[in-house]
């Protein structure tokens, strides 16, 4: 693995089958009387939040915890696109600090690129989420969680996705989830289908390793997973799409759609979910959704990332599926 | 004033040819020519251009004198091989008085490094509300003759046409930054498939080309002449060929940056390489070089846009655009026009001197080298190699996007009417 | 390549039927000492130590008749020298449904050395719950010691310099069953 962890993209097959299995190991943490590890004790990490995420902030912060990990949460809202030297200078604070890593969620794309390779600090950074770029634990929630529940807990060890056909659907232009998904899905072996009306999908698309419908109805049934990606209402006054209603009625998921989904199909959304326009309470709070399960994965996958980054003198290395020696 | 020999230089490219000036003007032009009471160069090898005339820099004097002043800019226009340099109106205040665009002028005269030349704001703040007081400008000492609101379109339709049509009274051109402003909100490079990967919002294409189709429509109804800044892109190419085939009186420009760089670079979230217009694919920077080749973009001008460290030492999102070129200018064209074959030389004395300073007014600038022309020249040696090291630079500020890059050319000597402002390479 | 390796050449100490009856033995001791085995809970340390763990259980359970538990405890994420090496996978930990409170814990692992492996699956073992007692054994010991930590069973005893090294392999793992005592490893 890199010493960074910037972009699903970065990450080999073997990488991230290896971050998944160890995920599944740190979920039998949970389990215990004593959630709690002592692998990295004596090691500060931040969480440098210039953008409000109150869920990915906690998420990361129980991952730490159970490490035992010392955390310094630092929110740095507002400075975010003001002037630049705020999160150089931030940077270099936290440097001065001797902080072991740094878990960076900005509103600008490229902002944890940049923190990593601008020669302002030594220590790893985590891409927590910036702009409309990446979100790659997301990413690799997501897939932990198709994972589980379409290959198996146990059966699951060592496997990638492939095979599985598994829909993006909403605003895809501005999601960092779903171009995380689209580079983790796509190197893990599962077929992806972008669906979203034609002006929230990027120009550009075209070179992304996945299909692009805008017919909802026709995908669904050829889904093993469907994922919801949040709409925020004021794209609606951009002119991205005339009414939240007309949204929901070609986009948006309820109980009749997912009965078009194949039994076994699983329904995810990366949450906050906006009820009522991507997807119906009906359908949020079916069995077939797993948006809980999603967070309790969360900080299973995002122990697992920090274990593998910062558990050694040097990042891990994923063993090459060669066995043989 | 003393004289100058200049000795076995390639005239624009051609036979070597010895150059004696003496005092502001060229005296003779010959082979074997006395040096008696000369100083005298030795120029084997060595091309010999008029002075390059930049018709897009920004010298930041007046209002942001910590990225760059008209001493500093002028210095480092000499160190390219510039003689003149049309100033931006985007100073603070904006040059839209008078007041301003002769305070520059002045300034530039105080320099002595090269002839600066303001170029007037054609709306009042920059703003696209009200027009500026354009012939008081032209009026003014400072003479001025270009109008642009350069950083911002003049994306009023009506506004555009009124400009277009008030300049012909006194000769102006209105240099339009061509785009259309709501389809570039939130833009931080080009859009396309890196866009969409890096997740940074697009300045489409048609942003650009979209003002460019309209304006030169305005230009031939109201029978004016446009110039579009900064042109970047393959189907604005199309679009000012298509103009140029109809009569219409219409003038582009290009930088050396898009004549080379792509989005490509954006990769690197490094703000070095944000600009504006962006950079743009590989096929625009292929069709950029045809067009300069075949005359349908008129000049290089390098959009000098120098601006401190601290605006580029940070997120992409937040940094500032643009990218210093007076230094480097000569260097890229002749790497991306005279090695590629687009361009001999004296290809580049017209696209970088001739042309410019006949859009703009130039007086006693873009003169061929012969006997009574004023000494504007500039000695290039095109066999030198060398990289690029922002340290080296006259300018203020560093933002340069070929730190580290080995570039072609280089200019030993600047000569603006006869006085050496660069000599052996360092400035005079 | 080390121009000795051919004269340093490993050499077995153990071979898969000395496994086989070490194994027994140990089984034997441990129904003696547990007075009848039957709050056993074998746990073993990854890798081979989870295949010794199910050879005893299987060995124990033809001698009592009744069913063991047994498990595996993974320690890397308990060791004191995870800031000298990349950090490395981790390995299973399948505690029994019976849990370990109040039972009588059997760690069993292939070679018990420095002890610093077994400190760790102590420390492990506490997060885990509250064992009656916990023994250890291990295939074998081969000294040197660096905590005050000794194995309650043992296969073979086999005296080391500090330069050789022991390799267990395993038929589950390795495709045979041998111990391996190498010449001194280049240091």
């Amino acid at each position: 693995m890199m010493r960074h962890l910037i972009s699903a993209a970065d990450l080999t097959r073997d990488d991230a089958v290896l971050i998944l299995d160890t995920a599944e190991e740190m979920a039998r943490v949970a389990d215990r009387p004593i959630k709690k590890l002592p692998t990295l004790r004596g090691r500060t990490i931040c969480n440098l939040f210039f953008e409000d995420s109150t869920r990915t902030r906690i998420s990361f912060e129980a991952a730490e915890k159970r490490l035992s990990a010392d955390v310094i949460n630092f929110a740095a809202k507002g400075s975010s696109v003001s002037k630049g030297e705020s999160l150089k200078d931030t940077a270099q604070t936290l440097e001065a600090m001797g902080v072991d890593a740094v878990v960076i969620r900005h509103g600008a794309s490229g902002a944890p690129f940049r923190l990593a390779t601008s020669g302002w600090i030594d220590a790893p950074v985590i891409n927590a989420g910036d702009g409309t770029h990446q979100h790659p634990t997301q990413a690799l929630l997501d897939a932990f969680t198709m994972r589980r529940r379409l290959v198996g807990r146990d059966a699951g060890l060592g496997k990638d996705l492939e095979g599985r056909r598994v829909t993006l659907v909403g605003d895809v232009l501005h999601s960092r989830v779903a171009r995380s998904n689209v580079d983790l899905l796509h190197t893990l072996g599962a077929q992806v289908t972008l669906v979203a009306p034609p002006t929230l999908v990027p120009v550009g698309v075209e070179t992304w390793p996945c299909e692009v419908s805008y017919d909802l109805d026709s995908v669904l049934p050829k889904s093993d997973a469907v994922m919801m990606l949040r709409v925020q209402r004021e794209r609606m006054n951009a002119a991205f799409f005339p009414t939240e209603r007309e949204y929901s009625r070609r986009y948006g998921l309820d109980g009749e759609r997912m009965a078009k989904m194949p039994e076994h199909a699983i329904v995810m959304h990366p949450g906050p979910m906006v009820r009522g326009m991507e997807i119906t309470a009906e359908v949020a709070d079916s069995d077939r959704c797993t948006v809980v399960e999603q967070v309790t994965n969360g900080v299973s996958v995002r122990m697992a990332v920090l274990y593998l980054l910062l558990g050694g003198s040097e990042p891990a290395t994923a063993p090459t599926r060669v066995e043989e020696k | 004033m003393s004289k100058i020999l200049i000795r076995g230089a390639k005239v624009l490219g051609g036979e070597a040819q010895d150059v004696l000036v003496d005092g502001e003007t060229i005296a003779e032009v010959g082979t074997g020519l006395s040096a008696e009471g000369a100083t005298v160069i030795e120029a084997a090898g060595q091309i010999l251009l008029p002075g390059l005339v930049d018709l897009h820099t920004h010298l930041r004097e007046p209002g942001r004198e910590d990225s760059e002043t008209v001493l500093t800019g002028t210095r480092a226009a000499a160190s390219g091989g510039y003689t003149a340099v049309f100033a931006m109106a985007n100073t603070h205040p904006v040059a839209d008085t008078a007041g301003v665009v002769e305070q520059v002028y002045r300034l530039g005269k105080e320099a002595g490094y090269c002839d600066v030349q303001p170029i007037g704001a054609v709306t009042v703040g920059l703003e696209g509300r009200k027009l500026a007081e354009l012939g008081a400008m032209h009026d003014s000492a400072a003479g001025v003759t270009v109008f642009s609101d350069d950083g911002k379109c003049v994306d009023d339709a009506v506004i555009m046409r009124r400009a277009l049509e008030y300049v012909k009274a006194f000769g102006g051109v209105v240099a339009q930054h061509a785009q259309e402003p709501r389809l570039t909100e939130g833009a931080q490079m080009n859009e396309g498939i890196v866009s969409a990967e890096l997740g940074l919002g697009g300045w489409p294409a048609v942003a650009e080309e979209s003002i460019i189709a309209r304006d030169v429509l305005l230009a031939e109804h109201v029978g004016s002449r446009v110039h579009i800044c900064h042109l970047s892109t393959a189907g604005s190419v199309e679009i000012v060929r298509w103009a140029k085939s109809r009569g219409i009186d219409v003038t582009a420009e290009v930088t050396p940056h898009h004549l080379l760089l792509t989005d490509e670079l954006v990769r690197t979230y490094n703000p070095v390489y944000k600009v504006n217009p962006p950079l743009r694919t590989e096929k625009d920077v292929l069709a950029l070089r045809e067009a300069l080749a075949d005359g349908t973009i008129d000049i290089v001008a390098t959009d000098h846009a120098p601006h401190p460290h601290e605006d580029k030492d940070c997120e992409w999102a937040a940094a500032a655009m643009g990218m210093v070129g007076l230094e480097t200018a000569l260097s890229v064209v002749q790497q991306t026009m005279v090695e590629t074959g687009h361009l001999d030389w004296a290809g580049v004395a017209d696209r970088m001197s001739f042309a410019p300073a006949r859009i703009g007014r130039a007086t006693g600038h873009g003169r061929p080298v012969s006997a009574g022309e004023p000494a504007n020249l500039v000695l290039v040696d095109p066999a030198y190699r060398g990289t690029v090291d922002p340290a080296d630079f006259a300018s203020r500020s560093r933002n340069t996007p070929y730190e580290g890059r080995e570039l072609p050319g280089r200019v030993t000597h600047t000569f603006l009417r006869g006085r050496a402002t660069v000599m052996d390479g360092k400035l005079a | 390549m080390d121009t000795h390796e051919h004269t340093d050449e490993a050499r077995p100490v153990l071979e898969a039927p000395d496994i086989a009856r070490v194994l027994t033995r140990i089984a034997h001791e441990i129904v003696e000492r547990a007075k009848g085995a039957d709050d056993v809970i074998l746990l073993g340390i990854p890798t081979r130590g989870v295949y010794l763990a199910r050879r005893l259980a299987e060995k124990l359970e033809s001698i009592t008749g009744a069913k063991i538990p047994v498990g595996s405890l993974d320690i890397t994420m308990y060791r004191d020298d995870l800031r000298m090496k990349p950090a490395r996978a981790i390995g299973r930990t399948e505690i029994p449904a019976e849990g370990v409170d109040g039972r009588l814990v059997v760690l069993v692992d292939d070679v018990l050395f420095s002890g610093r492996t077994i400190r760790a699956a102590l420390d492990a073992l506490g997060d885990i719950g509250r064992p009656r007692a916990v023994q250890l054994a291990v295939l074998v010991d081969r000294g040197h010691r660096e905590l005050p930590i000794r194995a309650d069973y043992v296969g073979k005893n086999l005296p080391t310099s500090l330069r050789e090294t022991v390799k267990v392999l395993l038929a589950e793992e390795d495709g045979r069953d041998t111990v391996l005592l190498g010449g001194k490893s280049a240091s």
